[in-house]
């Protein structure tokens, strides 16, 4: 259980982050999304500890982050940006040392190096120094440091960033894999690993918080979530469809002649398109519901204040 | 002291992962040598003893103990490591003095590798002993001072070099603080307390005893202290400036 109010970081004059308030509960998978430099680094390096807040307060598990970041530190499994880690150690070096300040012991210390290295694939590269690694394989390396404890928390800045698709998807279910008490912070640049992985999404932008809420309801949110789109063989009168029950708009395209019927809040125009198409045996060649761009209900959240 | 030890073992590991160890080690052993027997006079001096290596010591050490240590934290700021360790449950504390350990460990292997000097002489004369022990101890109670200066440099900045050079300047000070150098200074302006007060910094006064195997508390002393201060003042710098 993670308790955000008015959490502030000043850099000199620069304000980073703005007011945050949020609470994070067990078996939330957040996705924290926004612009570069929107303070989603600066908001994770302080739910770690690493920063102290300029103001406002962080309770993890009840216990105050700036008197307790030891005890709090230990529940928490982190990945920074980036995935630094000692260079010149081997793999496996790297991984004991982890799991020793871990307080990992004995049998249990092996078994879960073990379990990690299984995990995320590592066996390849145990004893290669980390500085000879691949990007993709530095990042597992990171990702398998954060993990070795099974954290209670786990917190993720960028963790698919220089994966190729298949490690993102390896990635993405080591995540979705993790039971289900546990809260996992992810931050991403990548719009579908959201809707992939996480279910709740939360936009920073300035330092604020811009949204909060299921990535359905970031769907939603845009103008194309469950808009008809269709492409005909032929020219043909399209002028019913605008008319139909539930349908708000249409757009054409000159160009390639795609047919964009947006419905009105909340409704699903499917049906009624299909009828009327029937009806009319209009040449449709192509026809494909949307379910919402993200990246233009991403542009519009965190553009916002600049257009006002 | 568990995750003290952990670092500890982590960094001296480090140190001869890279080359940084054998390289200082091998420098020192050969400067080490150069000094006693070329411009010590170790053998024309006639006498069965270790002053003129022990003598040296400090101007080795203001150059090889600001290389080994200027990597510290410099380099850990650099590479975004020190956010890893920052998060992981050990405290500032715990990190500078695991990482203060496995370089003194490296400077004190570095002198116990100079034991074929001290056969040396034995083989030549019948030397003190316990002479010869009280100044390596003294010896390296010093490179601990020159150490621990050096770490709090590394500190300040992300830039090796800068820590280097810096750490050089400091160090300097430290060792020539009883001479006009740094007196000179003070001459005109300061009254007599505050003048000897900056010359009772110095570490050659205070190795001076010390390399001919006297271990007086107030030196011994001088030294713990100086270590525990410049340490305390990397925590506090590394606490302010980790993020940077």
């Amino acid at each position: 259980m993670i308790a955000v109010k008015n959490l502030s970081r000043y850099f000199d004059k620069f304000k980073a982050v703005d007011g945050l308030s949020f609470d994070i509960k067990a078996g939330d998978i957040v996705g924290f999304l926004g612009p570069n430099g929107a303070g989603k680094s600066t908001t994770m390096k302080m739910l770690t500890g690493f920063l102290p807040a300029s103001e406002g307060t962080i309770h993890i598990n009840d216990a105050d982050i700036s008197k307790h970041s030891k005890s709090v530190q230990k529940i928490i499994g982190y990945l920074p940006e980036g995935a630094p880690a000692y260079g010149d150690m081997t793999v496996y070096q790297f991984l004991l040392f982890i799991a020793q300040i871990r307080e990992l012991k004995g049998k249990r210390k092996h078994e879960r190096i073990a379990e990690v290295v299984a995990q995320l694939e590592l066996q390849a590269v145990l004893d290669r120094p980390i500085d000879n690694l691949s990007k993709g394989f530095k990042r597992r390396v990171g990702l398998a440091q954060a993990i070795i404890h099974d954290p209670k928390i786990l917190i993720l800045d960028e963790p698919t960033d220089g994966l190729d698709p298949n490690q993102k998807h390896q990635v993405r279910k080591l995540i979705q894999g993790l039971s289900e008490d546990k809260i996992v912070i992810i931050s991403t640049h990548i719009l579908e690993e959201v809707a992939a992985v996480c279910n709740r999404v939360m936009i920073i932008a300035d330092g604020a918080l811009k949204f909060d809420d299921t990535p359905l309801a970031l769907q939603q949110k845009s103008r194309f979530y469950q808009s008809v789109s269709l492409t005909m063989s032929y020219a043909a009168d399209i002028s019913g469809l605008a008319e139909l029950d539930g349908v708000d708009d249409m757009e054409v395209d000159r160009k390639t002649g795609r047919v964009t019927l947006f419905p009105e809040p909340g409704a699903h125009i499917l049906p009624q398109v299909a009828e009327h198409i029937q009806l009319r045996r209009l040449p449709v060649e192509d026809l494909h519901v949307d379910q919402g761009r993200l990246d233009d209900v991403f542009r519009e959240i965190t553009a916002s204040k600049e257009s006002v | 002291m568990r995750n003290i030890w952990i670092i500890t073992k982590r960094e001296f590991s480090s140190f001869f992962a890279t080359p940084v160890a054998y390289v200082f080690i091998a420098i020192f052993l050969m400067l080490s040598s150069i000094f006693t027997f070329f411009i010590g006079n170790l053998f024309e001096r006639g006498q069965a003893d270790l002053l003129p290596f022990f003598n040296f010591h400090p101007w080795l050490y203001l150059f090889l103990v600001p290389a080994i240590a200027m990597r510290t934290w410099a380099e850990e700021r650099k590479s975004g490591s020190i956010e890893l360790l920052m998060t992981l449950p050990v405290s500032v504390g715990e990190a500078v003095m695991g990482k203060f350990f496995a370089a003194w460990g490296v400077l004190a292997l570095a002198l116990a590798l100079t034991f074929p000097l001290w056969l040396t002489v034995s083989y030549l004369g019948a030397p003190d002993n316990g002479i010869i022990i009280a100044a390596y101890v003294g010896s390296w109670l010093m490179a601990g001072a020159f150490l621990a200066i050096s770490m709090c440099m590394s500190a300040m900045t992300k830039n090796q070099v800068v820590a280097f050079i810096l750490a050089i300047v400091v160090c300097f000070l430290f060792v020539v603080s009883g001479s006009g150098i740094v007196l000179d200074a003070f001459q005109h302006w300061a009254d007599n307390a505050v003048i000897d007060t900056v010359a009772s910094f110095s570490f050659l006064t205070h190795f001076e005893s010390m390399a001919k195997g006297v271990l007086a508390l107030n030196d011994v002393g001088y030294f713990l202290i100086t270590m525990g201060v410049w340490l305390y003042a990397s925590l506090v710098i590394i606490e302010q400036k980790k993020a940077d």
